[in-house]
């Protein structure tokens, strides 16, 4: 989501980030206090600390090893891949290892952004010194109390498999000196190991938390019941149909007679049913009669917008990249493609919920949220509270993709505003209806290119024009993000893209919307790179080239696109001979400083599409968990498949048109595709690996598409009836 | 009243006969395993047993279940193949999000209850019907076969005679 270059590693300020701190029930904790070197935002101060220790490792008498996650667990393995940093340096038993998700606090602020976060593709590298170094203190202090206790010189001590083994054998196991190690103070100087003795990082792991994940015991935000929280209510709350239209008045005369339902409550955005259970408020809310005040409310039409922005796009927006596409005129062949990308919702499998416990002095919240602690600023404000008084339980979310990383905190806020109208605990809950009609959605785009290639078949200038909703205007991260009338999130992978294209112009319209838009799994390259890819692939034909070949003559300053195009195309045959009617596509696309490339293996017949097999590389970095980095591509393309073959949500008068898994379908798994992934060797710390997996699968299977039919396909999703046609 | 059996605990209940057995498991009994993801059947996530058939417990009314016997994935290990099943899919690192899985291994024990080997084409029928937006299925497949390959264990029976 958040995109922006940034360094592998944060810079860390070693003196000043180690403290100790007595655990309540014994053993050794290591809390982490650090100086954000290269803190790329600011967007929110931190509230002061309300939980403390602020403890990233407990190691408990019994030996067990507890790790704070401070990232939040929405599929993608932190819950595994930030214990493992930790076992890497502190020489653990890995069976011993447990996670726990960290509640909202300072001390879990993400290392480069300076607010706890979870979001573009960086949980990884920017824990990756910063969780070895406390395995490092930990393990240091083991020793130095084993050492003391044996009167021995630490250096003569080793750790193996938690335990700390001394020079005349002496073995202490780790449980049995963590408190002795407790009381020590952390060490000044941590040396790290170097990659090539690495045991965990690097070695394809299994996760942690899939034994409760298989046996019903996992608790996400929805499970919160009247077990954990006593007088536990549930709501379910009626919004406007429209964007941006209010509550005239309503009628909850036939919704106050529903056994079971206790209260109604309007809130900013609508009137909520409270009641003792789900079945009850959903009756009680069909029930409720609404009159809207559309008054002054923009009333978005799908057609007309498409209509629009194609317009619009005619004409060049605010520069995001300057280039002279004066050639243009005098090129031997120009390629003029307009793409259309559709308003997508995240969908996630867990509807969006929030429980809010309000008492006299504070509040306490259970929740999945990528975005703790502006959430946390957030319900403080709608109680008139101090942050510090608003404990968040992170709970682990079924999946999120982007949604549950609100700048404006919407679904908390709800949740807040409800539990204070109705003095008791209340858990609100969206049904799928509203989660598809709820906005926030992954912005409708359009781009324009106007492409020239020379006599020589060499693209001699590129004009790029994009239309589009901004997804940080008038957020805290806008001063940041957004310079000279450009959403870095608008324009990303194409105003850097790695292909070396001379006179190059990318240029942005950003159109202004009642619909709520947010950051959907690879963000604006989740339309970019379907830009930037079918037009290679369309100036290759243009050419009279082969995509592949095409393709590397740019990628000479970028030998890590170059080699992961490369990868992708031997592994995947490119060029060899396929079975009639079978073509493939390829496409390759930076983002989150990692690469990924893929060549679908494509049929159409009697106008459907059916990707048989994908073959992807990656070139992530150092890769800390082969096992989840070929998980997590599987899963982008699933994701990015379920894009470009069915995801839209379109508007008539200003209201959404779909509205559950019947008109906004998910891939299943018979249409899902064999996929091998191939994850490039080599890195010294790791980039991304949630998002870069998506952007490049609806290229592919649209250059597939083109090869194998002649007809290129620049809208999505497919449209099987352009299909029919050719 | 309305008497039937969740997970071997004999229950009668009279919450409002059309209330859906999920929002009965969720909400009155505490059993958050089956997970809410669509409402009208579509999504699988709520699957669970009803005398040995995978069903859709979202849109499962309780006045359906009278004198039948219901089975959720907090149980689902208990049996032979619902173990199998839970191990093959921790062998095969299929879990992302996990909130669909669940509903997945419902689907596939029932399945593999009463075809020991399934062919693809015979997943496919089986597994349909549950949707995971993590993009699991392949691993999903994998571990269905996995746990068709695994011994199935005899477990005893757990006995609950609350009323």
């Amino acid at each position: 989501m958040i995109t922006t270059k940034r360094e592998s590693n944060s810079k860390i300020n070693r003196r000043d980030f180690l403290k100790t701190s007595a655990a309540a029930s014994g053993g050794l904790v290591i809390g982490f206090h650090f100086v954000t070197g290269n803190k790329v935002a600011n967007a929110q101060e931190p509230p002061k600390p309300n939980v403390a220790p602020n403890a990233f490792l407990r190691i408990a008498r019994d030996g067990s090893v507890t790790v704070q996650v401070k990232h939040l667990e929405f599929g993608q393995g932190v819950t595994t891949s930030l214990p493992m940093l930790v076992a890497e340096e502190l020489g653990c038993d890995w069976t011993k290892v447990r996670a726990e998700l960290a509640p909202a606090a300072p001390a879990y602020a993400h290392t480069m952004f300076g607010m706890q976060m979870t979001g573009g593709s960086s949980s990884v590298l920017n824990s990756w010194e910063q969780m070895r170094m406390v395995g490092a203190a930990a393990r240091t202090m083991l020793v130095t109390a084993a050492a003391t206790k044996w009167k021995v010189a630490p250096d003569k001590c080793r750790v193996e498999n938690g335990v700390v083994i001394g020079p005349a054998n002496q073995r202490a196991n780790f449980g049995d000196l963590a408190d002795a190690a407790n009381k020590l103070t952390p060490p000044e100087k941590i040396a790290l190991k170097e990659a090539k003795d690495f045991r965990i990082i690097g070695k394809s792991t299994k996760r942690i938390d899939a034994p409760a994940k298989v046996n019903g015991s996992a608790m996400f935000g929805l499970d919160v019941t009247a077990k954990q929280v006593p007088n536990l209510h549930v709501a379910l709350v009626k919004r406007s149909p429209v964007f941006g239209g209010k509550v005239k008045s309503f009628n909850a005369d036939k919704v106050k007679g529903i056994s079971g339902v206790t209260h109604v409550v309007q809130t900013a955005n609508g009137v909520a049913v409270v009641a003792k259970n789900f079945w009850a408020a959903k009756v009680g809310r069909d029930a409720l009669e609404i009159i809207w005040d559309f008054d002054g409310v923009a009333k978005p039409d799908s057609a007309e917008l498409r209509k629009a922005y194609l317009d619009i796009a005619k004409t060049p927006g605010a520069v995001a990249k300057a280039g002279n596409v004066e050639s243009l005129k005098t090129a031997a062949k120009t390629v003029t493609a307009e793409f259309e990308l559709p308003y997508l919702a995240h969908a996630p499998m867990e509807p969006l919920n929030c429980t809010v416990n309000v008492s006299a002095n504070g509040c306490e919240i259970w929740v999945g949220t990528q975005f703790q602690t502006v959430d946390q600023g957030a319900a403080a404000q709608v109680l008139g509270m101090k942050p510090e008084q608003v404990k968040i339980n992170t709970m682990l979310a079924g999946g999120g993709f982007g949604r549950r990383a609100n700048p404006t905190s919407d679904y908390i806020r709800e949740a807040v505003e409800i539990a204070k109208g109705a003095r008791v605990p209340v858990k609100t809950m969206w049904t799928r209806e509203d989660d598809i009609k709820g906005g926030f959605y992954r912005p409708m785009v359009a781009h324009r290119v106007v492409a020239g290639l020379d006599s020589a078949g060499k693209i001699s200038a590129w004009d790029h024009t994009i239309v589009g909703q901004s997804i940080l205007a008038g957020t805290p991260f806008a001063p940041m993000m957004v310079k000279n009338g450009v959403d870095a999130t608008s324009v990303e992978g194409v105003s850097d893209t790695p292909y070396d294209i001379p006179n190059m112009q990318a240029t942005l319209h950003t159109q202004q919307g009642g619909v709520p838009v947010l950051w959907w799994r690879s963000v604006g390259h989740t339309h970019t790179a379907f830009a930037m890819e079918s037009m290679m692939d369309d100036l290759a034909k243009a050419a009279g080239q082969d995509p592949v070949e095409f393709r590397r003559a740019y990628l000479g300053k970028h030998p890590r696109v170059l080699k992961v195009l490369n990868t992708v195309a031997e592994k995947a045959n490119w060029g060899k001979a396929l079975p009639k009617g079978r073509a493939l596509g390829v496409a390759v696309h930076e983002s989150f400083g990692s690469v990924c490339g893929q060549v679908a293996e494509v049929s159409v017949e009697g106008g459907q599409i059916k990707v048989h097999r994908v073959v992807a590389a990656i070139d992530c970095g150092l890769a800390v968990n082969p096992l989840t980095i070929a998980a997590q591509v599987e899963g982008a393309i699933a994701f990015g498949l379920t894009a470009a073959l069915y995801g839209k949500v379109t508007f008539k008068d200003g209201m959404v048109e779909q509205s559950n898994f019947n008109d906004y379908p998910i891939l299943r798994m018979t249409e899902m595709p064999k996929i091998e992934v191939h994850i490039i060797p080599g890195g010294v710390s790791p980039t991304g690996v949630g998002e870069p997996g998506t952007p490049p699968i609806a290229p592919a299977v649209a250059n597939a598409i083109f090869a194998l039919t002649g007809k290129r396909l620049r809208a999505l999703p497919f449209n099987a009836d352009d299909l029919k046609v050719a | 009243m309305i008497r039937f059996t969740v997970n071997g605990e004999h229950l009668e209940t009279n919450v409002p006969p059309e209330t859906p057995l999920l929002w009965f498991l969720r909400d009155n009994l505490s059993l958050t395993g089956t997970k809410f993801g669509c409402g009208i059947a579509l999504c699988g996530a709520c699957t669970v047993h009803v005398d040995g058939v995978p069903m859709r417990s979202c849109s499962t009314p309780v006045s359906s279940l009278n004198g039948k016997k219901v089975t959720t994935i907090e149980e689902i290990g208990r049996t032979p193949v619902g173990k199998a099943v839970q191990a093959a899919w921790i062998a095969e690192d299929v879990v992302q999000c996990g909130y669909c899985q669940s509903g997945q291994i419902m689907s596939a024990t029932a399945l593999l209850a009463k075809n020991k080997s399934p062919s693809d084409s015979e997943i496919d029928a089986a597994m349909s019907g549950n949707i995971c937006r993590c993009g699991t299925y392949n691993r999903v497949r994998a571990a269905i076969k996995t746990a068709a390959a695994l011994p199935r264990l005899r477990l005893k029976p757990k006995h609950r005679g609350r009323k």
